[in-house]
């Protein structure tokens, strides 16, 4: 596709150390690429590989302990390594520039987006003030922003996240740079507008000839994307070439391992007859947001997060609920184990209604339903040992103590962890470990329901595919009821035995897995299905 | 326990303040060894200026008694104060703090206005009130003292809670039917023992400040040589005899000093995210 033309960047054998008692003594160890012109590269790899390095190395934005220490990145013959802070000034922006995961913290948020971009310019002496604003809405036209007159003159806080990142996107362009490095720049997003995201780079990239370097930990926007990929793993690019070399026939066993550990989009049929008795009965659940009002007036704001839900989960099943970031699948879970008082509406659990009950008997209720918490990092108490906070459960319900702690150990046997665990701090755990604990935590109340809240998706891949696995394999021995709430169809598909999809608070499909995948009747379903990344590539070498 | 010593000998003016306040406490602890007559004894002529004679190197006060004895046993007191009245408003303060975040709604309005009436109230105009009431003594210094100075720990303990109560680890364990109570003290109040250290610290060195403020308008324990005491004494003959004056103010300045340091100190090693960069 690309002419062999000269590349517009090159790096060469780069090296860069660590600070002393790093995990390794490099994060990035002998890495060679080229970038040429109208060509998008992905660097995949997982957290911890490197992979954002070499791009922070290039803008001269490294850590103050990290230094490069060998090899070059050459560009317009020139090694940025050696440019001094001035050179480099110059460079930023008009010839390479950078886009963000997070838009929100990327942009300032006390600036209008009109004067965030003129800055641009400023910053390099650029153009007079009037063609600067001109520019700058021409820009917002042509990253496609909806209605960019208003856009120009709205705060950050304004925007939607897929706005925010076109902005970014836009004020990356503005000087037309050779090199766009875009690090992560969908991961925070929702599905379809991380597909809009994906569109709108590799078309810029058609349009303007540049050279676009793309970093991301998801190999399904690697299939949508890149002409050629590189796969980091400890700072090391373990393989490097075409994207459809590399997808369809990886050579390395890493690239294979990582490949095999994405959940297929591919739903078992199941029959219906199986299904066992209730445990879970949610009719006509309701809650609504009100914030602002109050003593000074105002408008107030309300947000209707869970509208007339209805669901049923038998003992064994798992039930996914799906959705895009608002759609109030999280209040769902939230209401069901009362962290959050529903307005109205029941919840049937072991014929007592849990959105009623009060006081002692709540707490005695709350022992059938557990939940699973999303951030491996955040839902553990750094000051508390880990056989203690398995134990805790039981204890306060009245379990003696020595008796809670042998439960405790048994438990770390059944998530895969070692029994020496119970005496060491979650901060000597990985994040997958962590999310073991989480899972045993849950268990050590022997409850008949269990809530997972985004319980991988703070995980790599790979582990990501063992939490899965254990869960499943978790539920099939203690015939557990499972209520799995994601943003992520793929991951659905894989543990889903029916799923339900939730948009603005209503859930707009229900059904079993099979059905829902190969077969959606609501356009909301079909359009979250379509902007799953790499779909097309998939069905292709599935049929 | 290794790293948190490493990081606090990272900050040069923490290490020299601890040396300085070990010295202080030792100096308190051995008062009696070191000088065993009362430093309420006449034992020289008035007036004699320091380093005159060797067995009183920082000379004698308006009735012939030892400037240096005075020193040694105010240190006890100050020290003594400064502590005892912390632990006091860390008592009143945390308790309530705790509960006005962890609640919230109108249990936090009723405790947060409550802390307010205190804090509305001047400080030192409160404590004399308060220590002119009760007859001055050291129990009711200390009393005055932990009064008005427990609203700040409860304001701090107050925000730390709030920011850690929507945690998920406390979630958990609300799920896990653990008593209010118990997540409290088990998984809340563990989490905000730094930002408590670091701020006792400081209270301590102002405690010391107020109780040195209250003996100077001579609202101290009559039976304690303290040094607030011994500046107020003094006062009068300031210009016949600076050293009454000047040597009870540097061990004042020296002591809240190091505690200062100690607290910034403190501050470093216990958040080492927030603590300056470079150096």
């Amino acid at each position: 596709m690309t002419s062999k033309t000269e590349p517009v960047l090159r790096i060469e054998n780069l090296q860069i150390s660590l600070p002393e008692g790093a995990d390794r003594p490099f994060a990035v160890d002998g890495v060679s690429y080229e970038l040429n012109a109208g060509e998008i590269l992905c660097i995949v790899g997982e957290s911890g590989s490197g992979k954002s390095m070499s791009a922070n190395a290039m803008m001269g934005l490294l850590p103050d302990m990290v230094r490069p220490t060998a090899g070059q990145i050459i560009y317009g013959g020139k090694d940025l390594l050696t440019l001094s802070e001035p050179e480099l000034l110059d460079l930023r922006g008009r010839k390479i520039a950078m886009i963000f995961q997070e838009p929100m913290s990327a942009l300032n948020p006390l600036m209008r987006i009109e004067d965030q971009i003129v800055e641009v310019f400023e910053a390099h002496g650029l153009l007079t003030i009037k063609e600067r604003k001109l520019r700058a809405l021409n820009l917002l036209i042509e990253v496609g922003i909806p209605d960019p007159e208003k856009a120009l003159r709205a705060y950050p806080f304004q925007l939607s996240g897929g706005q925010r990142q076109r902005v970014m996107i836009a004020m990356a362009l503005a000087l037309e740079p050779d090199v766009l490095i875009a690090d992560e720049p969908t991961t925070a997003l929702d599905v379809t507008t991380q597909a809009q995201i994906l569109d709108l780079i590799h078309d810029l990239r058609e349009r303007h000839g540049m050279a676009v370097m793309f970093i991301t930990h998801d190999f399904g926007v690697v299939a949508e994307i890149a002409d050629r990929v590189a796969v980091m793993q400890f700072g090391k690019i373990v393989e490097h070439g075409n994207t459809d070399d590399v997808l369809d026939n990886p050579q390395h066993e890493y690239t294979r391992k990582l490949i095999a550990a994405i959940p297929k989009l591919h739903a078992e049929k199941q029959d219906d007859a199986s299904r066992q008795t209730p445990v879970l009965e949610v009719t006509d659940l309701c809650k609504t947001y009100r914030s602002g009002g109050g003593f000074f007036g105002g408008p107030e704001r309300v947000v209707k997060a869970v509208q007339m839900i209805n669901l049923e989960l038998a003992a064994g099943e798992t039930l996914g609920i799906v959705g895009e970031s608002g759609s109030g699948k999280s209040s769902v879970g939230r209401c069901l184990v009362r962290l959050m008082e529903p307005d109205s509406g029941s919840v049937f659990l072991a014929g007592e209604d849990m959105a009623k009950l009060k006081g002692e008997k709540l707490r005695a209720a709350r022992k059938s339903i557990q939940m699973i918490f999303q951030d491996p990092f955040a839902s553990l108490n750094p000051r508390t040992k880990v056989g203690r906070i398995i134990a805790e459960g039981p204890i306060a319900h009245g379990v003696p103590k020595s008796e809670a702690f042998s439960k405790a150990v048994e438990l770390l046997e059944l998530v895969g962890l070692d029994q020496s665990a119970i005496d060491r701090y979650p901060h000597e755990f990985s994040g997958g470990q962590r999310q073991r604990i989480g899972i045993a935590r849950a268990l050590a109340l022997e409850p008949s329901v269990i809530i997972a809240d985004e319980a991988v998706s703070a995980l790599d891949v790979s582990i990501q595919a063992q939490v899965l696995d254990l869960l499943a394999d978790l539920k099939q021995r203690l015939n557990l009821a499972l209520v799995f709430i994601t943003h992520d169809l793929r991951v659905a598909a894989q543990i889903c035995d029916r799923i339900a999809v939730m948009q603005q608070g209503k859930i707009v499909e229900i059904g079993t897995a099979h059905d829902v995948f190969n077969a959606p009747t609501s356009a909301y379903t079909k359009s979250l299905i379509e902007a799953i990344p790499g779909r097309e590539k998939e069905l292709a070498a599935a049929s | 326990m290794a790293d948190f010593w490493k990081r606090f000998k990272r900050n040069r003016g923490a290490v020299i303040g601890l040396a300085i306040l070990l010295a202080v406490v030792l100096i308190a602890v051995f008062a009696p060894l070191l000088f065993p007559q009362s430093p309420w004894k006449m034992v020289q002529r008035p007036f004699l200026p320091p380093f005159a004679m060797d067995r009183f190197p920082l000379g004698t006060d308006t009735l012939g008694r030892n400037v240096i004895a005075g020193l040694a046993y105010g240190a006890r007191v100050s020290l003594l104060v400064g502590l005892i009245s912390t632990l006091v408003s860390l008592l009143i303060g945390i308790p309530i703090g705790a509960l006005a975040g962890y609640f919230g709604g109108r249990v936090d309005d009723a405790l947060m206005r409550f802390t307010e009436f205190f804090q509305t109230v001047p400080n030192f105009a409160l404590a004399i009130v308060l220590v002119a009431i009760f007859e001055p003594s050291v129990q009711s210094i200390v009393g005055a003292i932990a009064i008005v100075s427990w609203p700040p720990v409860a304001r701090l303990v107050r925000g730390e809670v709030l920011s850690l109560r929507s945690r998920e680890y406390v979630e958990a364990a609300i799920l896990s039917g653990q008593t209010s109570i118990t997540i409290i003290w088990r998984q809340i109040l563990p989490n905000t023992l730094s930002p408590i250290i670091v701020l006792a610290s400081l209270m301590v060195a102002t405690a010391i400040l107020l109780e040195s403020s209250l003996s100077f308008l001579g609202l101290g324990d009559p039976n304690l040589m303290s040094w607030g005491y011994m500046i107020g004494a003094a006062r009068t003959v300031i210009r016949q005899a600076w050293w009454l004056s000047f040597f009870p103010g540097l061990a004042i300045v020296l002591t809240v000093l190091a505690l200062n340091l100690i607290g910034e100190g403190l501050n470093d090693a216990l958040n080492p995210r927030l603590s300056r960069k470079g150096k």
